[in-house]
């Protein structure tokens, strides 16, 4: 089974590169393409794929949906209809990938200060050949992941956005990757951040779609400077028969300051692997992570944390809500290296069991190699306090309703970590209506 | 305190120079391992033809395994067909008096306040008649026979007991349970089973007992504790006193079956030889631990002092199969120079209102990486069940490593999991505290890291409890300033 579907994609892969490209980036293709065939899909037996089993969901191959539609597709209502339903704030700037191709039609772009680039991968494939070129092929290992050497092997369009030293970009960039029609498509979208010395910004992904089945293999690269600062958030709101995987790969410098904020709704299984490399001194990274899992719905969340380098402080906070038949796991990892003396790690995962069916398993992880240090993890599974229901059913509130209210108090302690008002606004509302709560409780 | 440690370091090298431990292998057969020696093991046992073919099973089942890699430690590749799988009680020099020995060992004794007639046992003294191991033992033996409770060598209730061997032999850790494991089943070379009938409480501590009665259990024991309805017991394996053996490969099994309301409380002081601070030499002590709850309100509780080895690899486990049930874990982990250990437990809940506290404590010194890896699951009947898990390390020098490996899995929705860990190094403020009180930094360092463990200490027998305390001072030497 797993042979024939190595075969596919390497059809599609010599379909693929038919396609006119520089040949730097035909090589990479193909090194990755390699490594995807060596590897292979992951099984259960290796270790960090033990909860996780892909193999029903990839089992029949998916269609790269460039091979089989035009480039340039005719915007339909469906898709203004999704564009609609991401918008967050129409004073953001929005680019707008329709299964991993950049879409100009739906995107929005506002003028930039001097320097800053916003804009989609392929072009600037063609533009900057020389720039992208390094950061796509360095700092990612696609030797050891199959999905990151897939991604590799098909890298085709995504996101670009390029902020030079010192500048404070005003509008938050939204990302929207949308996934639709009605074949079993698979898209992957490779996107490349990279923030200057003492720029910030702020980055938000949203993936969705309208097709069945789908699958969504995205990889996005971060850069940051010394002392730059961003804000990422991930929106995970995929159809329910969709494969998501994704991975983040961070590389912080000297005083960086990172901060994630990931909410995975959708997908029939979603994976989510987040590897922040902490190379300097003086970084501060945060983590924040909610995952709402229902029916059978299957969610991973990995995160991967390297303290390289003195002072670093990290902060970690993820929460599951698993209800019906889902399944959680989390898998958190902290290295401290030898050199990263006087590290500060904190790590916090906490779950809520609400279904009998329902089951998370939950693996931190601490490595560390240096004596200074102070690092402390702390996990939690359970369903909701007695104390606290019995508190609020003895002022008069029914259970129903207590119940409510303390899963939506338990997600909102991370969702009140993001900055950006509609952001936050819109989770929140997702929040509320998910749990019939009016606005008034705020 | 410097030339103390020199003295220690002279300790450790003289003992091999002199060959102290020599001894005249009288009954050994050659290196290897084949079917061909599972049956000698066997015959020279006069083992009946159930157990040879339980040994054979798990032989032919050993070669179908792979060693395992997944855990945290880094060691050469070992031949298995380099070891010898049987060599009879050793015969080692007999020496007439303490005079005789090696008055360095004699202080380490001292240190870790050894009695004298265990000081000579160990020493390999002959024993006088009054304090004659042989008849102490059987004191003991009388005294336990008085309430029914079963007590022997392993090789001796084969014979003695067969249907309770054949019962519950492999009933919690089945040949086919993992590589060390299977290898253990197949060539065991002796160790000790342990029965208490229904409703006696154990009249003493299976310790000073089992102190001397295991001298010269081969590198594969084989330890078996049933505790019948509402029995009770408290164990005591291992030895506090440095023992030196040439064996680089231990492999033992250690399975304990409690029924309704029985309680079974198992001990471990581990000080094998570590190797030297160069991590030269040392032993690789892999093995397999687990405890069925069988019955209801049933306890197990292992406890853990572990401070010798080049590579420990255990994972004391509890099954907690009746309702009711309590697990239980402590342990205190110390790895200096070049030891690595790779050690925790896991918890199975299965039935309901099942209880287990897991606390371990990890010190990594010198170059020395401790992990944790533990599992905790709550299986779907698991109603009710809860775990409160801790483990902390404590870090001594910037060489060295502390990880923690987890894993919880939950399927039931009324279990409640929580855990907690942290990892820190000796406080410079409390090392400042102490000293500003006139203790030197080494007597500050060993008072923090007693504090650090006390609480795994509590729950040791007494006297067991205060060994430990000076046998973990004693490896932290020299490992200060």
């Amino acid at each position: 089974m797993i042979a024939t579907e190595i075969e596919t994609y390497r059809e599609q892969h010599a379909a693929f590169q038919r396609k006119s490209s520089p040949e730097w980036l035909v090589e990479l293709r193909q090194q990755g393409l390699d490594a995807f065939t060596r590897l292979g899909l992951p099984t259960k037996r290796l270790e960090d794929w033990r909860f996780t089993n892909v193999s029903p969901l990839t089992a029949n191959p998916y269609e790269l949906s460039s091979l089989t539609s035009p480039d340039n597709e005719i915007v339909g209502d469906e898709i203004n209809a999704l564009v609609q339903q991401a918008t967050l704030d129409e004073s953001y700037h929005r680019l707008v990938f329709i299964n991993g191709r950049y879409c100009e039609e739906s995107s929005r772009l506002h003028d930039v200060s001097s320097g800053v680039i916003i804009d989609n991968l392929a072009s600037v494939i063609r533009s900057r050949a020389n720039e992208v070129r390094d950061q796509l092929s360095g700092g990612l290992d696609f030797d050891e992941s199959a999905f990151a050497a897939l991604n590799t092997a098909f890298i085709d369009d995504g996101a670009f956005i390029d902020i030079p030293d010192g500048v404070a970009s005003d509008r938050p960039v939204h990302l929207v990757f949308l996934s639709t029609g009605s074949s079993r498509t698979v898209s992957h979208p490779r996107n490349l951040i990279r923030l200057g010395k003492g720029s910030t910004a702020n980055v938000i992904e949203s993936y969705l779609g309208n097709g069945d089945v789908y699958f969504t293999n995205s990889i996005t690269q971060i850069t940051l400077d010394e002392s730059a600062e961003l804000d990422h958030h991930k929106l995970q709101h995929e159809q329910i028969g969709a494969l998501h995987i994704a991975m983040t790969r961070v590389d912080q410098r000297t005083s960086s300051h990172f901060r994630s904020h990931y909410f995975s709704f959708g997908g029939s299984l979603a994976r989510n692997e987040l590897d922040c490399v902490l190379d300097g001194e003086r970084i501060e990274t945060t983590l924040n992570g909610l995952y709402m899992p229902k029916g059978d719905q299957l969610m991973d969340c990995r995160t991967r944390i390297d303290h390289a380098k003195p002072n670093g402080n990290s902060h970690e906070l993820y929460k599951g809500i698993l209800d019906d038949k889902s399944k959680g796991v989390f898998n958190g990892k902290i290295f401290v290296r030898q050199d990263a003396q006087k590290t500060d790690a904190k790590q916090s995962n906490q779950a809520l069991l609400l279904s009998d069916d329902a089951s998370v398993n939950t693996k931190p992880q601490l490595e560390i190699y240096a004596d200074d240090v102070r690092c402390t993890h702390g996990a939690t599974i359970g369903e909701l306090e007695e104390d606290a229901l019995y508190y609020l059913r003895s002022r008069g509130i029914p259970i129903d309703f207590a119940r409510k209210l303390l899963i939506f108090a338990f997600a909102n302690d991370v969702v009140q970590g993001v900055e950006l008002a509609a952001v936050r606004r819109h989770l929140e509302s997702l929040l509320l209506s998910g749990h019939e709560l009016s606005e008034d409780i705020l | 305190m410097t030339s103390e440690n020199a003295m220690l370091e002279e300790f450790a090298q003289r003992e091999y120079e002199h060959g102290f431990v020599t001894d005249i292998e009288a009954d050994a057969i050659a290196p290897g391992l084949s079917e061909d020696v599972v049956r000698l093991i066997s015959s020279k046992k006069n083992e009946p033809e159930w157990l040879l073919e339980w040994r054979l099973k798990a032989y032919r089942h050993w070669l179908t395994l792979e060693e395992p890699n997944w855990h945290n430690v880094k060691y050469p590749p070992i031949d298995y067909q380099a070891s010898v799988y049987y060599s009879a009680p050793k015969e080692k020099p007999k020496l007439s008096s303490l005079d005789e020995v090696d008055p360095v060992l004699l202080e380490t004794y001292e240190k870790l306040g050894i009695p004298l007639q265990e000081q000579k046992v160990l020493a390999n003294v002959a024993v006088d008649a009054v304090f004659d191991s042989v008849s102490i033992a059987t004191t003991y033996r009388e005294t336990l026979e008085k309430h029914g409770v079963i007590f022997r060598p392993f090789s001796e209730a084969v014979h003695e007991h067969p249907e309770l061997v054949k019962k519950y032999l492999g009933s919690v850790i089945p040949y086919s349970d993992n590589f060390y494991a299977s290898l253990n089943s197949a060539v065991f070379s002796d160790g000790s089973f342990c029965f208490i009938p229904k409703g006696v409480r154990c009249p003493m501590e299976l310790s000073t007992y089992f102190r001397i009665n295991a001298q010269n259990t081969g590198q594969f024991e084989r330890t078996l504790i049933i505790a019948e309805e509402g029995a009770h017991v408290s164990y005591l394996e291992g030895c506090t006193a440095p023992k030196r053996d040439e064996h680089q490969l231990h492999a033992a099994v250690v399975e304990l079956v409690a029924m309704d309301d029985a309680e079974i409380k198992y001990s471990t002081v581990q000080n094998w030889y570590p190797g030297d601070a160069e991590g030269v030499g040392g032993i690789y002590n892999f093995v397999t631990k687990r405890g069925a709850c069988r019955g209801k309100n049933s306890k197990i509780s292992w406890t853990q002092v572990e401070t010798g080895s080049a590579i420990t690899w255990k994972y004391p486990s509890v099954i907690l199969q009746g309702d009711n049930s309590v697990g239980e874990f402590y342990s205190v982990a110390v790895t200096a120079n070049h030891q690595q250990a790779d050690t925790g437990t896991k918890m199975i809940h299965i039935g309901k209102n099942t209880k287990s506290t897991i606390i371990s404590k990890g010190i990594s010194a010198g170059v020395g990486q401790n992990s944790y890896r533990g599992e905790v699951k709550m299986m779907k009947g698991a109603t009710n069940a809860r775990n409160f898990s801790q483990c902390d390390s404590l870090l001594i020098g910037d060489r060295c490593g502390a990880h923690t490996f987890p894993y919880i899995e939950v399927r039931n929705t009324t279990a409640k999991v929580e855990h907690e860990a942290s990892t820190s190094k000796v406080g410079e403020d409390q090392i400042y505290y102490l000293r500003q009180r006139g203790l030197s930094t080494e007597d500050a360092v060993n008072m923090i890291v007693n504090g650090f463990c006390k609480e795994v200490y509590d729950l040791l027998p007494m006297e067991f409890a205060l060994e430990a305390r000076k046998l973990l001072s004693v490896s932290l030497e020299g490992s200060v300033g």
